[in-house]
């Protein structure tokens, strides 16, 4: 029996590649045969998880809300490093300075990262916007947002903190950031599904001692990690409720 | 619950007693100084079933103007500004103890006197159906909001 991994859809692209060789190294490490699918979207991998084809996924902090509380999943792991940030760009000549400047009617170009859009929107309520006052304009990919608040079609752009660094210094040079998120946090979590449980102790001894090689330090280099961190099932109940509280 | 000591600058600062619903009271010392929310931050605690903060983030600590371990055991209303009805916090108790979230915007007191306005939400921690705790995450608020807020809380406390 095959088990079936995905990883959450808000990664750069160019770390594509990357995942298919960390689970040729998870499926070597483990002796187990585990199959990578990368979902297109949100929507697509949601699809997925409700049809119970994900054992084991690399999830952002909201999925991991519904894994856990839902679906029965558990957190093993999370990468260490910077917690999940996003920033609000617009571009350079555009008259706002900072969130407060914006008016009623601001269009809002975004992905359908349910976790980057919900943080956007919380930091723009100080401005006194929201769904009934903003206009949003959902893009497949991040490079797209940007572009759209570049050639003016739209007066910001909600990108993760990580997708932003990844674009070129040219176009970042372009932007300006009207505020940068600093929740501390939540954070992507490694989780696994009912029917691998019974092995999770394996998956922790691998992950924990992955930076251990200089294989697995480049691996993890790559995914923008240095060590996997233990996450206690406290901890994510912990990150849950403070997602709950945002969706409101 | 220790009373505030007055602030180096006492003169600007006005003396009020704070009587909480447990019988306890407080002296505090406010300042009309508002610290302005800082941009991009979400404040987060967690108390015990009792109220008592057990954890809390930096940007918990830096608002507040108090030390990390002058904060961890204390109850959450070390923050309670005399400006906040006490029906508030009747309601954000009720709400939380029925297993309900609560939000609302708040007025919280800081170590120095002074203060700064949040859009609090809470909610029960349960644990196997049962709860264990509370977490309280505050985010900026709009200054419109805020001045609805601090005008229906005057009259609140006046009728």
């Amino acid at each position: 029996m095959s088990f079936n991994f995905t990883v959450s859809p808000s990664f750069p692209a160019e770390r594509i590649s990357d995942w298919y060789i960390f689970n040729t190294w998870l499926q070597r490490s483990l002796s187990i045969p585990i199959h990578l699918e990368l979902h297109d979207g949100f929507d697509a991998q949601r699809a997925a998880i409700e049809a119970g084809q994900v054992d084991l996924i690399h999830a952002n902090p909201f999925d991991a809300s519904l894994l856990v509380r839902e679906k029965g999943f558990r957190a093993i792991a999370r990468p260490d490093g910077a917690p999940d940030e996003m920033v609000i760009v617009s571009a350079q000549g555009h008259p706002a300075l900072a969130i407060d400047d914006l008016p009623p009617g601001t269009r809002i170009a975004c992905a359908n990262d349910p976790c980057v859009n919900t943080i956007g929107r919380i930091l723009l309520e100080p401005a006194n916007l929201g769904a009934d006052n903003t206009v949003e304009q959902q893009r497949g990919t991040y490079i797209q947002v940007a572009k759209d608040v570049l050639r003016g079609q739209a007066d910001v752009g909600f990108l993760p903190v990580g997708a932003y660094r990844g674009l070129s210094s040219l176009v970042r040079r372009e932007l300006k950031v009207l505020v940068t998120s600093d929740i501390q946090v939540i954070h992507h979590v490694f989780l696994l599904g009912r029917d691998l449980h019974a092995r999770a102790d394996d998956f922790v001894r691998i992950l924990l001692s992955m930076h251990e090689t200089e294989k697995g330090q480049d691996l993890l280099s790559a995914l923008g990690a240095t060590r996997w961190q233990a996450v206690e099932q406290e901890d994510v109940e912990f990150m849950i409720d403070i997602i709950s509280t945002l969706t409101q | 619950m220790l009373d505030m000591p007055p602030p180096p600058n006492a003169g600007g600062a006005i003396e009020h007693r704070l009587d909480y619903a447990d019988g306890n009271r407080r002296r505090v010392f406010v300042t009309h100084i508002e610290t302005p929310y800082p941009k991009g931050r979400l404040i987060v605690s967690r108390t015990d079933t009792r109220g008592i903060i057990t954890q809390c983030n930096q940007s918990f600590v830096d608002m507040s103007g108090y030390e990390r371990g002058e904060l961890i055991g204390q109850p959450h209303c070390l923050l309670r500004h005399p400006d906040m009805p006490s029906v508030a916090f009747r309601d954000l108790w009720e709400t939380v103890q029925a297993g309900r979230q609560w939000h609302g915007y708040v007025k919280n007191l800081r170590k120095d006197g002074g203060h700064y306005w949040v859009f609090a939400t809470v909610v029960p921690n349960i644990r196997d159906g049962r709860i264990v705790g509370y977490t309280s995450v505050r985010r900026e608020p709009s200054r419109e909001r805020v001045a609805q807020a601090e005008a229906s809380y005057k009259e609140w406390i006046r009728s």
